[in-house]
């Protein structure tokens, strides 16, 4: 009974939780009228029509491809920076390799906002704000220390063993990294590179001061609802639907990796 | 580094070499350059005035009225988030720690609004839900016969506050999850057999057992608090007035509203070392656990 009880208290505070992110995609599919009803509609004609707005006449795409191109790069080189120095310092740590580890966790440390000002004037001397260059850059430089970190916690988990006998039959280095321990730790690389992706798409503090129009992505297009002048709620919704779901997909696919990520492996 | 390679029989040097350099630019040549323009008299606007301004950017800074509040603000969102995000979240993860019918799902659901992107959250709650007229909290309000409370106007920063909770409960309530998930099975059911009830096994045993995961989840949380932007860039723009003008959002309005160089800097600079405090206790606390 206690135990049961217990089971619908956790269940209620679940659906409780995702609560907004129901009725927002529930407003996607009324009209503006609708969407705006008091007292709120639970049950309405549901229409296609804010959709077809976004696409039609907003860009949608523009936006979107902008996030796929930006997060996509950026994971892409950060994961192809951090893989060497991940591999280094968890198959052959030498006395610094520590050190040089919590260095690197604390440069994830400087707030972004402290650094607004000389990267913006950098930005606009290299002709690179409103660019997806400039988001690339960024984001590969503030997620490398999380992707080092994730990667060597994946790698140790490696037997070292199979490293050492492959160099002893004669593999380099490079071919060792390519043919001998990727396949082990695939899984570990792309829990890596979800996390990464999730980080850049929902990232708001570069997006929003780097970008303009060119290169906006789907964080700065939701943004651009907040004007009070053009506040349609059920486009909002739907556009807001539209931006959240790929990554909702991913989030779900690692969330159980994602302590590790974001943790340092302080918590296990 | 070339000691350690030669002793490990590859040269590990240009493994780690692309990520060390590239980290090492990019904590040095912004820090510098920040340091260097809170010392300097430079308006974008006026680019032709320029020279060193010594303590000036700072002088302006400490003069002014609204940097109190405005620090205050900064501080009452973290700490207000930290304690509603790991109140609720050490509670809801001693929920979710036994077996229960469909439990995977559900925590799916507990986890779920962290992978929403923050002007989506902010937008969705300030209007969907806090709006004084349409708002589904509104709607409540008055089915309940009770006052219709206008968020953002009466109480914006305890609206951005709640917003930002949402945010990051799923956060603490996983690591708090993970942490409890480690907890001996038997010391639980001992304690049982003893006849101690849920709240008891919370108090006594769980709670303890979280420590760790609780230092983690306040230093963590913390530096991603201190700079929080874009929910309130998206709801209030730092208003009414500057009641939920953080620095971060301070910051913001000096360097790209006001283009002030020198003056955002100074701020910027006061932001590092306000991160950095939190910083140092982060990387201890992850270096005593760390056996490399």
């Amino acid at each position: 009974m206690k135990a049961r009880l217990a089971t619908l208290l956790a269940w209620v505070i679940a659906l409780l939780n995702v609560f907004p992110l129901v009725w927002m995609a529930l407003a996607s599919f009324k009209t503006e009228v609708d969407a705006i009803h008091t007292p709120p509609l639970l049950f309405f004609h549901p229409t296609l029509e804010n959709y077809q707005a976004i696409f039609a006449l907003q860009d949608y795409t523009g936006y979107a491809l902008n996030s796929v191109a930006i997060s996509l790069g950026a994971t892409l080189i950060t994961v192809l920076i951090a893989i060497p120095a991940a591999f280094a310092m968890a198959f052959y740590p030498g006395p610094r390799t520590r050190d040089i580890l919590l260095w690197m966790l604390s440069t994830k440390m400087l707030p972004a906002v402290g650094v607004l000002v000389p990267i913006y004037l950098l930005c606009r001397d290299a002709g690179l704000l409103d660019t997806r260059t400039a988001l690339i850059i960024v984001y590969v430089l503030s997620n490398l220390p999380i992707a080092v970190w994730m990667l060597f916690t994946f790698f140790r988990e490696t037997p070292r063993d199979i490293i050492e006998a492959s160099r002893i039959d004669g593999a380099s280095v490079g071919e060792t990294i390519l043919l001998v321990l990727l396949p082990l730790v695939l899984p570990g690389i792309a829990s890596t590179a979800l996390l990464l992706i999730i980080l850049c798409w929902n990232e708001a503090f570069w997006s929003l001061n780097l970008t303009a129009h060119n290169a906006a992505p789907l964080t700065a297009f939701i943004a651009s609802f907040s004007a009070p002048q053009g506040l349609f709620w059920a486009r909002l919704s739907a556009a807001s639907l539209l931006a959240i779901a790929p990554i909702l997909v991913f989030g779900w696919l690692s969330q159980r990796q994602l302590v590790r990520g974001l943790t340092f492996g302080a918590v296990k | 580094m070339a000691r350690a390679s030669s002793r490990a029989g590859i040269a590990t040097a240009p493994l780690l070499a692309p990520a060390v350099l590239l980290l090492l630019l990019w904590m040095i040549v912004p820090l510098a350059m920040t340091l260097w323009f809170s010392f300097q008299r430079y308006n974008l606007l006026n680019p032709a005035v320029r020279g060193f301004a010594g303590f000036n950017n700072y002088r302006f800074l400490l003069r002014d009225p609204t940097l109190v509040p405005i620090l205050v603000t900064t501080v009452v969102l973290v700490l207000a988030v930290l304690a509603l995000t790991i109140g609720l979240g050490t509670v809801f993860a001693a929920l979710f720690a036994r077996e229960f019918r469909g439990r995977n799902i559900a925590r799916l659901l507990m986890v779920t609004p962290f992978f929403v992107m923050p002007t989506v959250s902010a937008l969705v709650w300030k209007n969907l839900f806090m709006h004084p007229v349409n708002g589904f909290f509104a709607a409540i309000s008055r089915g309940l016969g009770l006052p219709v409370i206008d968020w953002f106007g009466a109480i914006p920063l305890l609206s951005v506050i709640l917003i930002v909770a949402w945010e990051w409960l799923p956060f603490a309530f996983l690591i708090f999850l993970t942490a409890l998930q480690s907890l001996d099975e038997e010391q639980i059911e001992a304690a049982r057999l003893d006849g101690a009830g849920p709240i008891a096994i919370f108090f006594f045993i769980q709670l303890p057992h979280l420590g760790r995961a609780i230092s983690v989840v306040v230093m963590m949380e913390t530096i991603f608090l201190l700079g929080i932007f874009a929910e309130i860039y998206v709801t209030t723009a730092g208003g009414p007035g500057i009641a939920t003008t953080n620095l971060p959002f301070l910051i913001y309005q000096r360097a790209l509203l006001a283009f002030n160089v020198g003056g955002a800097s100074a701020a910027g600079v006061i932001a590092i070392v306000l991160a950095n405090v939190m910083a140092a206790l982060l990387v201890r606390t992850i270096a005593r656990r760390l056996d490399v």
